[in-house]
């Protein structure tokens, strides 16, 4: 289990709280899905998360363990990070990048051994992009260059993964093939997955818990039929929406009228 | 990652004196076990052993250090533009040599340009990274600018400078092996071997350091601590390659191109083979550099020649691709 317990951070020097107090947990095989609007913290919290920002007070705890205290290398055999859109400076083989998630798996004077090229290959076939092996990284379509982060991740072998904002610059036929992946994986990895989107209606179909968060603060936790309602959606973005019944999922529709 | 011994062998009998392929062999043989019959002290023996091979082994040491230098910091950096000489290592360093030749004699030459060489990368870095991550274009004009410094500074040291030492700094800083000796090659080869030994063995790494810093943290990588690993351990094989050869330019920039455009930018790869190919393409320009006239052209001058166009090139023909953001 992974939990967050009283998250506080903020700037060097600044005055201001940017987390206040964040808390929520995730299970093993379930997708949370963090939902807020931009500046509600989304980003600093993933990053406060994945170790990248120290936060002032508060825990991240992984089976009980701090990970606060752990060096990187440590770090990522817990949690692999799956970045939003880049451009890496080199034309690096998809397979290469691919292998860079066994970094820390492989000592700091050594390269890459058999057993690291095997998990590699595993996880390309895993996500189902063994036919990218060879091409460019820079030469593939945004949808494959978050396939091949999320088998990076998986290379990784850490039953944590956290992914930032991973639809953000994909077309709407990408944002449904990669999600689907995600689940698919968790499921089937029983990996415990953190997300940060900004489309309600992914969460709603994606998600098994949403932590609506905004202002720093955590505003509602729970299943996405819970927590997406037409009163926290208010709240949180201030628009008016509907919610559609569909299908026994529902469906987030502003209202324009008016 | 033979050919720099390939490219050797022939650079062996190519220069102004003449010497047959076979009595290279003759010679060099001779210098392990005493089987060919050579009368006495001829002069092709003092050619070989004490003059042409001490010259093409530094050559092949500097290259490497240039060009392995080169790609390891083209990948901290995330920057195929950069290389020893347009961060401004090199311009430190050669004020470290031109200040021991000139004013501290006591102190060590390669020790003095390692110091000004780690000195000028730092401002380098320091004068580029404005809110975290470095962008390509301020990091090649931060470079510009620091070289800039130091070779103002070198201008002073030999404005001050007694003349007899000024001849001697003058030559050295258009970069030659023209001064090469089995000293030199001791102090290089132990210096430069020392620099290029850890970018050799964590090179893998640099795949994952070149994907920017916080992913380089996400993938498990101490991320500042390489980074200074790769940075010293690159000033060092450069510094102690401009303590003995004076500034060679542009080596570092182009080596790695072309090594990357034949066998991909995977770094497991790319460095031993850069290292190989700076060796390679360094012992040939030297080659030209000294048979090309009847005086003994600085190689300096040669990279440069060649270096200048092909940074041109690579801009235009990378447009976006090499400047980036």
């Amino acid at each position: 289990m992974l939990e967050v317990k009283e998250l506080y951070f903020r700037h060097q020097r600044a005055k201001d709280m940017i987390l206040k107090g964040i808390k929520f947990q995730i299970d093993a095989g379930q997708i949370t899905t963090i939902l807020g609007p931009n500046g509600s913290g989304k980003t600093t919290l993933f990053k406060c998360i994945a170790g990248l920002w120290n936060f002032q007070k508060g825990e991240v705890l992984y089976k009980k363990q701090n990970i606060t205290r752990l060096s990187y290398a440590q770090r990522a055999k817990i949690f692999a990070v799956v970045p939003q859109d880049h451009e890496p400076p080199f034309p690096y083989s998809v397979f290469d990048v691919v292998l860079m998630g066994r970094t820390s798996y492989v000592g700091v004077f050594s390269s890459p051994g058999k057993n690291d090229y095997e998990k590699a290959e595993e996880a390309l076939s895993l996500v189902g992009i063994e036919h990218l092996k060879h091409i460019p990284y820079t030469k593939i379509s945004g949808g494959e260059r978050q396939l091949t982060l999320i088998a990076r991740a998986l290379a990784q072998s850490a039953p944590v993964m956290l992914l930032d904002e991973p639809t953000s610059h994909l077309d709407f036929r990408n944002q449904v093939v990669v999600l689907r992946k995600v689940k698919e994986i968790t499921r089937e990895r029983g990996l415990r997955v953190m997300m940060t989107l900004h489309d309600p209606n992914l969460a709603m179909l994606f998600s098994d818990e949403v932590v609506v968060i905004n202002g720093g603060s955590v505003v509602c936790t729970g299943s996405p039929e819970v927590v997406i309602t037409e009163d926290t959606m208010k709240k949180v973005y201030g628009i008016e929406v509907s919610l559609i019944p569909w299908k026994g999922t529902r469906v987030v529709c502003p209202r324009i009228e008016g | 990652m033979l050919s720099p011994l390939v490219l050797g062998w022939f650079a062996l009998f190519w220069g102004a004196y003449g010497i047959t392929p076979i009595m290279v062999f003759k010679v060099m043989f001779n210098a392990v076990t005493p089987f060919f019959d050579l009368e006495g002290n001829i002069p092709e023996k003092f050619i070989i052993i004490d003059i042409r091979l001490p010259r093409i082994i530094l050559a092949g040491l500097v290259g490497s250090a240039l060009s392995g230098a080169g790609v390891a910091l083209q990948g901290v950096f995330r920057n195929p533009l950069v290389d020893p000489f347009i961060l401004g290592i090199s311009g430190g360093a050669a004020f470290g040599c031109a200040l021991s030749v000139g004013f501290f004699p006591f102190i060590p030459i390669p020790i003095l340009a390692f110091f000004f060489g780690i000195i000028a990368v730092i401002l380098t870095y320091t004068v580029a990274k404005t809110q975290g991550e470095i962008s390509r274009l301020p990091l090649v004009l931060s470079g510009v600018v620091i070289s800039a410094f130091f070779t103002a500074m070198v201008s002073m040291v030999k404005f001050l400078v007694d003349p007899h030492k000024l001849q001697s700094i003058v030559f050295w800083l258009m970069g030659s092996f023209s001064l090469s000796d089995w000293r030199s090659v001791k102090i290089g080869g132990a210096g430069i071997i020392a620099g290029l030994l850890p970018l050799f063995l964590m090179r893998w790494r640099l795949n994952s350091i070149s994907m920017g810093e916080e992913e380089a943290k996400t993938l498990g990588i101490n991320v500042r601590r390489e980074q200074m690993i790769f940075i010293g351990s690159s000033s060092l094989a450069t510094s102690v390659a401009v303590s003995v050869s004076g500034i060679i330019g542009w080596v570092g920039l182009m080596v790695p191109h072309l090594v990357r455009m034949i066998v991909g930018p995977d770094h497991k790869d790319l460095v031993p083979l850069s290292m190989a190919g700076g060796a390679a393409f360094m012992i040939f320009t030297d080659t030209i550099a000294r048979s090309l006239t009847d005086f003994d052209i600085p190689v300096g001058i040669i990279t440069a020649i060649i270096g200048a166009p092909f940074f041109v090139g690579l801009m235009k023909k990378g447009g976006k691709e090499s400047w980036g953001r």
